[in-house]
């Protein structure tokens, strides 16, 4: 072996720390170049995801505004399982209230959160619900999900469509499982269940305060005359 | 430049000797969680393969500035950014895939294989070697996945290509067994995949046993094929 002058720890230690902090600013520079240079496209096609979303769960022919601009800013609302504010869409036709696009959440997921959209008619009656976000098992619990779903003609998630408290029993909106309504594949219950939960929930909530959120509807109606 | 031998060799490690999945049993978490059916056992095989020739070049054309000490740690960085940086332009610019492989892609971080491949090959070899190399470890990842994935389906839905109409829309799944098989719940949850990975190890240590008392029986070959290893 060749001897070479050894240097010193301290030398040693400085050229390790300035090649990492080198390292640290190039990659970081490179992340960081990289995330402004996709940031328009990345919000432009999240943007055209919701709107896909509300004409999912809201048919486009039962409104005739221009709802992604005509929007209710909600503080987190424990009703609808929210720790976070949300927006709520306010499709109208002719002026007049048509129905309302909102968020909620499934706390009790097998995996965590279910997040959800949904779309209640002003007469109360769900027009659809989406799962938007969620963690549950693939293959097991994922059918809430209807592309998920193996059942493409009618999937899960639109047993939803057209019910209301009225319509039927607050005690009925669980899975059959418990007693209720809602069907539910063997072996993965605990997820339906959530669901059904936080839609009744929301329904409810639509049901209690639907005064309030289309008086503000409204009232922006007013202020745009 | 790259021989045929050496091309062959990184080939027969990546898909067969040093498979990642059955050898070097690397990557186990994502492969749980993954491979409830084959298609998405495919798709985060593709994924990775993507992120493991990326880093393979990124790592090997920086081998000699990296500081034998603190490797590690900038393989990390280096890898983490790539990830991160493939994730943000597959979402920007190549929407519809993303939403294929979106979530296949953060899964990547938490494959050590990537690490493994990187500070076992990439960071002694030139870049062209170490992409070869990302690319077959991530071919013998993705047959024994799709393998994997396969099999799951099969037994825990009767079904195969469950979710390859989100790859290519007008394309239907499979129904292999009759439409009113129960399933079987295990081979879909995490402890049938155990079983499973099980029994794919011990068929490739099957055949690997087979073919060497083969070659006992045999007058043994001249030295010709030594030189591998």
């Amino acid at each position: 072996m060749v001897t070479v002058k050894e240097p010193t720890a301290g030398t040693m230690a400085a050229r390790t720390a300035v090649i990492l902090f080198v390292f640290v600013i190039v990659f970081t520079g490179l992340l960081a170049g990289a995330y402004q240079w996709t940031l328009p496209a990345i919000q432009a096609s999240a943007t055209e995801e919701k709107m896909k979303l509300v004409n999912e769960v809201l048919p486009t022919a039962s409104y005739d505004n221009d709802l992604l601009h005509d929007t209710l800013a909600l503080a987190p609302t424990p009703e609808l399982g929210l720790e976070e504010p949300s927006t709520v869409f306010r499709a109208r036709m002719g002026g007049a209230p048509a129905a309302l696009v909102l968020e909620a959440v499934a706390p009790d997921g097998y995996a965590g959160k279910i997040r959800l959209i949904l779309a209640v008619q002003a007469d109360g009656r769900v027009a659809g619900v989406r799962v938007t976000q969620h963690k549950e098992t693939p293959g097991l619990g994922d059918y809430v999900e209807p592309k998920k779903d193996r059942n493409k003609e009618r999937p899960w998630i639109t047993q939803f469509n057209g019910l209301s408290l009225a319509t039927l029993a607050e005690k009925e909106w669980k899975v059959k499982k418990d007693g209720g309504h809602f069907d539910s594949n063997a072996g993965a219950t605990v997820t339906p269940r959530a669901v059904v939960k936080a839609v009744k929930k929301a329904v409810a909530y639509v049901d209690a305060h639907r005064d309030e959120l289309f008086a503000a509807a409204d009232k922006n109606a007013a202020d745009r005359k | 430049m790259i021989t045929r031998e050496e091309f062959k060799q990184i080939a027969g490690n990546g898909i067969w000797k040093q498979n990642t999945s059955l050898v070097q049993i690397l990557g186990l978490c994502p492969l749980l969680a993954v491979t409830t059916n084959l298609v998405n056992g495919v798709m985060l095989s593709l994924a990775t393969i993507i992120v493991m020739a990326l880093s393979g070049v990124a790592i090997a054309s920086l081998r000699n500035f990296i500081p034998h000490e603190i490797r590690i740690p900038v393989f990390i960085l280096v890898v983490a950014a790539l990830v991160t940086v493939v994730d943000l332009l597959f979402n920007a610019n190549l929407h519809e895939l993303y939403l294929v492989l979106g979530i296949f892609i953060p899964l990547i971080v938490t494959n050590c294989i990537v690490l493994a491949r990187v500070e076992a090959y990439a960071a002694k070899n030139p870049p062209l070697q170490a992409t070869a190399d990302g690319v077959f470890m991530g071919v013998g990842m993705l047959w024994t996945l799709g393998l994997l994935g396969g099999l799951r389906e099969l037994i825990g839905a009767g079904t195969l290509f469950s979710g390859i109409d989100m790859v290519f829309p007008g394309l239907q799944p499979l129904q292999l067994l009759p439409k009113d098989y129960p399933g079987l719940l295990l081979a879909i949850l995490p402890p049938g995949a155990f079983i499973l990975l099980g029994c794919l190890i011990a068929w490739k240590n099957w055949i690997e046993a087979r073919a060497a008392a083969r070659q006992q029986k045999t007058p043994p070959a001249p030295v010709a094929e030594a030189g591998c290893h």
